[in-house]
């Protein structure tokens, strides 16, 4: 019952958004509906639910609560691919985008993890190797953007995370590997929670730790890298939203995340509403409003703990 | 390996990565037994505790649970018959003592088998057999040491298995706490006739819960049997490199280990300096 009315909660605030783009006369107001503000929903649906169920997961297999794909560098390596294709191949659609993206998220998700310490990788170490990753690429990602007029006026909007491009092919593209990520990822949620009493425990269990760690990474970077493709790094989603969930469901992940993947899709497309009644008559990107709200929610949350 | 062993090590060369902690290591534990493993840090004590629960996996030789080869097993068939409390457990952050405890009820379960009434009474049963009842709705953050041992018993316990191993379960527990963790252990033997391996440390303890002892340097096997047999002032020279004299435990009349006094402590303290 929960889940439906936080659903119908994500409908309200399509519509809210609906009536915002109405402006023009009825046959007109449908086109921009239909071709604009659909399937520009639907990628906020699909890309909140890969990025708040993304982060839960990252948080449940390192242990560790400040897990995130964006801290893990995961979108970051993502958004470096992306970017590479695009100023050196001219990739321009999303349906480029997305396999440079998948690429960009495995070849992090390992180079953190072996940076991070291989078989002895504490939830520290990988976040250290993380956030450094992080860094280096998204300084990467600047570079080629100010060297390249052509690949800065492709990524403009998408570098900061924006919804913009979102059309029915987008959503085409992107959604079976987010809705394929978000089944592996839920089918985790049981051996999840016998690996988060540690490796020995789960073992003791009868639950085998490699294939777990295996599933959830799988999962993962389906989701960012698909996210990322189509939306561009969007920070926090993946950061906050587990935290807030768990304060409702408490830690276990078969509750967890699918709240998750209905409490991100709200929050992104509140997010999104925001952007564009704030940046009237233009529209600030979704992106930016996840960093610039979601930042001090953050803060306060670390402040309680 | 005797008839009346459930559990046992044949042959064992026990290793992490390149570093072999024991070789052609055997032992059995005999059946609705309470075995107790001790000897000095790094004798490869916990190894092998880990071996015997198929957390490890042996360089060479067999781990023989039922008379059968325990990694030919399937992972969910050994956690339905044995159960590990590890030494390093994580107790996810603000979760309750009852969600703990009923997680111990994964290898029952599977995407088709949901939760049940039967696995909520096993996790009933589990608390009160711990005496964790009343925490229940508690957070495990909240309790103090000795308490949130006994909620992880309580969580192998729900496991149903009839083999319980635990890998040093009075270590960071003050006395009174650590005598009652195996008051619980002897308890769990005595009237739920489960066959119980633990590591411990303290020698005294171990004497006096036991009814069959492993002492273990080395990686090997030094002496093994009832307790009252097998503790004397040779072994635990042997096993620890104590000196020591052995008296009757005055109150259950095990062998208490009495270190000797260093030269010129017997007649009073020595003046500083």
């Amino acid at each position: 019952m929960a889940v439906l009315s936080i659903a119908v909660g994500a409908k309200q605030l399509t519509l809210v958004e609906v009536w915002h783009g109405l402006t023009s006369p009825t046959s007109p107001e449908h086109a921009v509906v239909q071709q604009m503000r659909l399937p520009r929903t639907l990628l906020g649906l699909l890309a909140g639910a890969a990025l708040g169920v993304a982060g839960a997961l990252m948080q449940a297999l390192t242990r560790n609560p400040l897990a995130d794909p964006g801290l893990l560098g995961i979108n970051a390596g993502a958004s470096a691919a992306v970017a590479t294709s695009t100023a050196l191949l001219g990739v321009a659609t999303v349906r480029g985008w997305i396999w440079f993206a998948l690429l960009g998220a495995v070849v992090v998700t390992v180079a953190v993890h072996a940076v991070g310490g291989g078989r002895q990788a504490t939830p520290q170490r990988l976040a250290l190797a993380g956030a450094a990753l992080n860094a280096v690429l998204y300084s990467y990602v600047s570079a080629v953007m100010l060297l390249d007029a052509a690949a800065l006026d492709r990524l403009r909007f998408w570098t900061v995370g924006s919804l913009v491009n979102a059309d029915f092919t987008t959503v085409a593209t992107v959604a079976p590997f987010i809705l394929a990520g978000l089944l592996v990822g839920l089918a985790g949620a049981r051996p999840l929670n016998a690996l988060a009493l540690g490796d020995d425990a789960a073992r003791a269990l009868g639950a085998r730790p490699t294939l777990i760690r295996a599933g959830t990474v799988t999962a993962v970077t389906l989701l960012c890298g698909a996210a990322t493709a189509a939306c561009g790094p969007i920070v926090f989603v993946g950061l906050l939203v587990p935290h807030l969930v768990r304060a409702l469901t408490g830690p276990d992940l078969r509750w967890l995340l699918p709240y998750a993947a209905v409490l991100a899709p709200v929050l992104l497309l509140g997010a999104d509403v925001l952007g564009r009644v704030l940046g009237r008559p233009g529209e600030l990107q979704v992106g930016l409003v996840t960093a610039v709200l979601g930042g001090p929610l953050f803060l306060r949350l670390v402040a309680r703990r | 390996m005797t008839e009346d062993s459930r559990l046992g090590g044949v042959g064992l060369t026990l290793a992490y990565e390149r570093r072999v902690v024991a070789r052609d290591l055997s032992v059995a534990v005999p059946d609705r037994s309470f075995t107790v493993v001790i000897g000095p840090n790094a004798c490869g004590k916990s190894t092998l505790l880990r071996a015997l629960a198929r957390t490890l996996r042996p360089t060479a030789g067999t781990v023989l649970l039922d008379g059968r080869d325990i990694h030919s097993l399937r992972s969910r068939e050994v956690a339905r018959t044995l159960g590990l409390l590890p030494q390093s457990s994580v107790a996810p952050e603000g979760i309750t003592v009852a969600d703990l405890v009923a997680r111990g009820r994964y290898p029952h379960q599977g995407l088709l088998r949901q939760w049940s009434t039967q696995d909520e009474q096993v996790v009933t049963a589990s608390m009160a057999a711990t005496g964790v009842g009343e925490l229940a709705h508690r957070p495990v953050d909240e309790l103090s040491g000795g308490q949130r041992q006994r909620v992880w018993i309580a969580m192998a316990l729900a496991q149903q298995t009839s083999l319980l191993l635990l890998d040093e379960p009075t270590t960071y527990l003050d006395v009174a706490h650590q005598i009652e963790v195996l008051d619980l252990c002897a308890r769990l033997h005595e009237e739920q006739g489960r066959t119980l391996v633990a590591v411990l440390h303290d020698l005294h303890h171990a004497a006096r819960y036991a009814t069959h002892l492993i002492a273990m340097r080395d990686g090997r096997v030094v002496a093994q049997g009832d307790p009252r047999e097998v503790v004397t002032a040779a072994l635990v020279e042997e096993v620890f490199g104590l000196p020591c004299r052995i008296v009757e435990d005055p109150e259950t009349g095990t062998p208490l280990v009495v270190p000797r006094a260093r030269r010129g402590r017997q007649s009073g303290p020595v003046a500083a300096g």
